[in-house]
């Protein structure tokens, strides 16, 4: 059977962490799913929690006065929704909204920062995941404006 | 160096390598605000037409001046010349406005080819940018053609914005196929738009191909080759199975002015498509 356990191990995020730090992690986590255009998190809300996208699409999208949502991101499967619950003030600064069916794996963020406070060591494997996400995001969003599809 | 066995030299059309045949044009399709496909028949009647996927003709706008361009269409129909084009200057703009039956010059075709033979018996990744897609759709009918040859076909698409993607309804077609992965991404979407957000380099680390035995074939602004060959190289595919195709201007396209000289390579002549590893130091310096 499927535990959480060993959906976890499969997920990219999680690729090499040691199972004592999995179990704790997996202590965490549940299973959730979304229909095609239900909200996943909204911005300004309280952030605790995030996201392993496991089958579907989720968009990242700003809401522009006037203009309505303009996505700026698409998330599938493998990757992850949310980083806001491991940085003060804890608060989404974006809307986060299933494309369709969309099944992840939720990660209470309140229940993973005390452990990670308590246990250094789990709470580095997270910084250093977390680190090459956003680098990753950064990288991208560099490209995005820089325009790369235009001859300079 | 820079000669390649993909390179596939064709003969110039016409008396010589700088007089242009004349050619009308059939139809124009409007892809985009700012690109169109013009289907063009040679004036003398009927005549074929032999090019490789990834060359390009000069188109002579008359009065105007003289361009190259890609040919788009599909290698296996002779008849008709293809190209799309971008209007973003004077021949550019000249080339848009000509009406069905007027005509213009063309020279061609040269430069090298996609390396649709190498491939294979291995996975091909396609990767485009904007106006890219353009010169790398004939490898892709080739390859269609030919579809048993080959492994996974990926065509990973990236343009600005929904309202710049270009062969819509092909796109549409390659996508209802279980022979071939078609994933098209925006950098920004508004309304309707239900499918990826992201730049195209961000669709390699997921891509179904396997990386030890890939040709990569890619063709986009500088800047989005750069970044895509890099998370090619991060999935494992050797620089000596990528491709790309360097369109930094030129004037005679027969080596004979040196206006498109690319360190000691001639992008007419040894190009547009290079082979990653032969242009890669090139591609590293800044001015060339
Ligand atoms: C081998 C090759 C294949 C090409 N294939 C296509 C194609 O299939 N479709 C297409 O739309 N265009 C293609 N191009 C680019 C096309 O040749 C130019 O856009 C065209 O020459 C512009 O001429 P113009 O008189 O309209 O504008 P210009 O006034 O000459 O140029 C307008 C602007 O575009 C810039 N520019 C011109 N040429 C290039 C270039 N090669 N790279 C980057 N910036 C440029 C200029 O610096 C200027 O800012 C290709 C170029 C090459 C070298």
């Amino acid at each position: 059977m499927e535990t959480l356990e060993s959906i976890l191990m499969e997920h990219p995020f999680f690729a090499g962490m040691k199972p004592e730090h999995l179990a704790l992690v997996a202590g965490c986590a549940a299973n959730v799913r979304f229909n095609a255009g239900e909200f996943i998190i909204r911005e300004g809300g309280v952030a605790n929690e995030f996201y392993l996208v496991r089958h579907g699409k989720v968009a990242i999208e700003i809401h522009v006065p006037q203009s309505g949502p303009v996505t700026i991101q698409t998330l599938g499967p493998g990757e992850i929704l949310g980083w806001s619950w491991l940085i003060t003030p804890y608060k989404w600064r974006f809307d986060g909204r299933a494309q369709e069916l969309t099944r992840a794996v939720v990660l209470d963020g309140k229940c993973l920062r005390e452990k990670l406070e308590k246990d250094h060591d789990l709470g580095y494997e997270f910084l250093k995941r977390f680190a090459q996400i956003v680098t990753e995001r950064l990288e991208s969003t560099r490209l995005q404006l820089l325009n790369v599809y235009e001859q300079h | 160096m820079f000669t390649n066995n993909t390179e596939v030299m064709a003969a110039a059309l016409g008396p010589g390598p700088m007089v242009p045949a004349v050619f009308r044009v059939q139809r124009t399709k409007k892809e985009t605000s700012d690109t169109f496909t013009m289907e063009l028949l040679p004036e003398e009647g009927p005549q074929e037409f032999a090019f490789a996927p990834g060359q390009f003709n000069m188109l002579y706008a008359f009065g105007v001046g003289e361009v190259p361009i890609s040919i788009s269409g599909d290698p296996a129909r002779r008849s008709v010349v293809v190209h799309t084009t971008r209007d973003v200057g004077p021949v550019t703009s000249a080339l848009r406005r000509l009406k069905p039956g007027e005509g213009l010059g063309i020279r061609g075709p040269y430069g090298t080819g996609w390396p649709a033979a190498e491939a294979r018996g291995a996975d091909v990744v396609i990767a485009a940018g904007g106006i890219g897609l353009a010169p790398l759709r004939p490898v892709l009918y080739q390859i269609l053609a030919a579809r048993q040859h080959y492994g996974k076909v990926v065509l990973l698409y990236g343009t600005r914005t929904p309202a710049d993607i270009l062969f819509r309804r092909e796109l549409e077609q390659w996508r209802s196929r279980f022979d071939l992965e078609v994933c098209v991404t925006v950098d920004r979407a508004v309304g309707s738009w239900a499918g990826m957000v992201g730049v195209v380099t961000k669709l390699i680390p997921r891509a179904p191909f396997d990386p030890h035995s890939t040709i990569a074939m890619i063709c986009g602004p500088e800047v989005m080759m750069r970044f895509t060959v890099q998370e090619l190289e991060g999935r494992g595919v050797a620089t000596e199975n990528i491709y790309v195709s360097l369109e930094r201007n030129m004037k005679c396209a027969v080596s004979f002015c040196g206006h498109c000289q690319f360190g000691p390579a001639f992008v007419c002549k040894d190009g547009p498509v290079f082979r990653y590893d032969r242009i890669q130091p090139l591609m590293a310096v800044r001015e060339v």
